[in-house]
């Protein structure tokens, strides 16, 4: 697989009230060509951040980020061009992410225009439809006059996705796309989007705070767990799912409920130290966790900063006790990080 | 030549559309009309019913009859013909100020949410200031400095002192605007600036700035009839304001009888406003596709 987004030690502060907040902290990613990569963590974690990033909307404070192998703050004018083009993201909020002036037409019809993508009104209303059909809004026609406010919130997604996909981009970030949307729409949802992914050969750092959505939507891909800026753990879905290494991930992990309740009663909920999610204005000394960690092991765990170490079995994780327990004593931040990519 | 006729047939339709919507609202219809009437009246009426040149002595100060429907003055002229041919300057400087404010503010607003930082500070610090100036006495003072005669000072200084709030409200409209989602998914789409300022953020605030082009004139009808009822601004012959300051001044006040000759021009006024506002009622339903369900 052909590398396609890098994101290297890549770390974003913003400055509210004279504070400086690492929303985003040393994080390093990489996304291959066609592969779904799935960011979990709690609100506030850096996802999002991490998502405005990789998509080139929000430029790092610290770090490079890459596309197909080139620093992305050093393109040229025409290899950003096609970097800009070839990612594009899916937002959050299906009620703000369409402008309410247009209609759906326009919506779509809009970058095929600009890019000379279509020539002619005709093959542009060809194109819009086309569109509107791999999107599943069928029959096109009836959607095309429609306003957004006409819409229900998965429609508009829908349309979100769409006018994504108008420009032929490689690279998909859907931040949250699906939790504003109704439980019974979401699968449909995410059934178009993993269709999507497999005809174009899509890439999807796909963003959400619900750790159940990951494992259905990235099961042939990886899923890396944030928290308060940092990625604690990242490691192919299966894994990550059936042995959890982080502590984090497990206690995330073990707090899903079941579809049979007599699983969900059966199950050992993981207790935490604290239930209280620190401030990233006072973020705790060495491991952010440690506070709240049931695997809190003293000194070393409130004074370093576990570094992601990379395993041989391809999983990735932060954390003190783990590396120790299998062996790997204080490996220096750099070579964990080389071995993690 | 198909291109043409497919461009002029567009351009029927969206106007055929646009006065559809605009009838739609039946107040705001209204008010159209009457606003369309009082222009008309006041550009084109002096020609085909013209002033009165000479004073009336059998009439003087009588309430509304057949012969004069608004009554008559102290001179005994026709109040209504005199309300007609006093329109001219009150509406040309309306629509000059509002315009001029309604470009200035936006302009200005525009720039500094677009620009930010230090400049954007600075500019809202000068409209903060400005905002606390008390707007009369300064036009008083400006009076007896500059000759106010000419329509166009008097728009351009109007728009000049009333700016800086509309400014403000416009740079918080696009402060939002620039935050939603849809103009960062026209930035990830590398539509340009133009498209992005034009295309996604101006049409979402049309509904706002047409109808703030409109407060914006019937504020500036009430400037300049207030600067001209108090005698700073010497218009020569007819006009609404000099027709209640000279009412007032002989005794309209006090006298029963010629009450008409106040009130023929304050009606004038009030006519104009309440048409235009609730024009601004229609408009909103052109520029918001939310309100217009089924068109």
């Amino acid at each position: 697989m052909t590398e396609l987004i890098r994101l290297d030690h890549v770390t974003r502060t913003f400055t509210v009230n004279r504070h400086v907040i690492k929303a985003v902290d040393d994080v390093s990613l990489t996304i291959h060509q066609g592969e779904v990569v799935c960011l979990v963590g709690e609100s506030g974690c850096g996802k999002t951040t991490t998502g405005k990033m990789a998509a080139g909307v929000l430029g790092p404070s610290s770090g490079r980020i890459e596309f197909l192998g080139q620093d992305t703050a050093m393109l040229s004018k025409v290899a950003f061009k096609s970097y800009r083009l070839g990612v594009q993201m899916v937002h959050q909020d299906p009620y703000s992410s369409l402008n309410p002036v247009h209609s759906v037409f326009d919506i779509i019809a809009a970058p095929l225009r600009h890019h000379g993508l279509t020539q002619g009104e005709a093959a542009t209303r060809r194109r819009v439809r086309e569109l509107l059909e791999l999107v599943d809004m069928t029959p096109p026609d009836e959607f095309l006059d429609k306003y957004s406010h006409q819409l229900s919130g998965g429609q508009r997604q829908r349309v979100s996705v769409a006018r994504a996909l108008t420009v032929n981009p490689r690279f998909i970030v859907a931040d949250e796309a699906v939790s504003m949307v109704d439980v019974s729409i979401r699968v449909s949802l995410l059934n178009m989007l993993t269709r999507l992914k497999e005809q174009m050969g899509l890439a999807v750092l796909f963003i959400t705070h619900d750790l159940a959505l990951a494992k259905y939507f990235a099961w042939e891909g990886r899923i890396g767990v944030m928290y308060l800026g940092r990625i604690v753990e990242l490691a192919p879905a299966r894994q990550l799912v059936d042995e959890p290494q982080h502590p984090y991930t497990q206690v995330l992990l073990s707090a899903i409920p079941e579809a049979n309740p007599d699983v969900t009663r059966r199950k050992r909920r993981i207790e935490l130290r604290s239930m209280d999610v620190p401030s990233l204005l006072r973020l705790p000394s060495g491991c952010a966790f440690h506070p709240r960690c049931p695997r809190f092991e003293g000194v070393q765990c409130e004074m370093a900063v576990p570094a992601l170490i990379g395993f041989d079995d391809g999983s990735a994780v932060a954390c003190h006790p783990v590396s120790r327990a299998r062996g790997l004593l204080g490996a220096p931040a750099w070579a964990a990080t080389e071995k993690a990519l | 030549m198909a291109a043409v006729v497919e461009v002029m047939s567009g351009t029927a339709r969206e106007l055929g559309k646009t006065l559809r919507l605009l009838s739609r609202n039946k107040i705001g219809f209204a008010g159209l009309l009457v606003t369309l009437l009082v222009v008309f009246m006041s550009l084109a009426g002096p020609l085909i019913w013209p002033p009165e040149q000479s004073a009336n002595v059998a009439d003087i100060n009588q309430g509304p009859s057949q012969k004069h429907w608004l009554g008559t003055d102290f001179q005994g002229q026709d109040n209504l013909l005199k309300v007609i041919s006093g329109g001219k300057e009150i509406v040309i400087i309306a629509f000059l100020a509002g315009t001029l404010t309604t470009l200035l503010a936006v302009s200005v607003g525009a720039f500094s949410a677009f620009i930010g930082g230090w400049v954007d500070g600075l500019l809202m610090e000068v409209v903060n200031v400005w905002l606390t100036i008390p707007k009369l006495p300064l036009l008083a003072i400006l009076a007896t400095m500059l000759k106010l005669n000419d329509v166009w000072l008097l728009a351009v200084i109007l728009a000049l002192i009333q700016w800086p709030g509309l400014a403000r409200q416009v740079r918080s409209q696009i402060l939002t605007l620039k935050k939603r989602d849809y103009v960062e998914a026209a930035t990830m789409l590398d539509l340009g600036t133009g498209n992005i300022i034009f295309r996604e953020m101006l049409p979402n605030m049309m509904s706002f700035i047409t109808i703030a082009l409109i407060f914006e004139m019937t504020h500036a009808i009430y400037q300049q009839t207030s600067l001209v009822f108090l005698g700073l601004v010497p218009f020569s012959g007819a006009n609404w304001g000099v027709m209640i300051e000279l009412a007032q001044r002989k005794g309209a006040l006090f006298a029963p009888t010629a009450a008409w000759s106040l009130l023929a021009p304050s009606l004038a006024i009030i006519l104009f406003q309440l048409a235009l506002v609730s024009f601004a009622r229609s408009l909103d339903e052109v520029f918001n596709p939310r309100l217009r369900t089924s068109v």
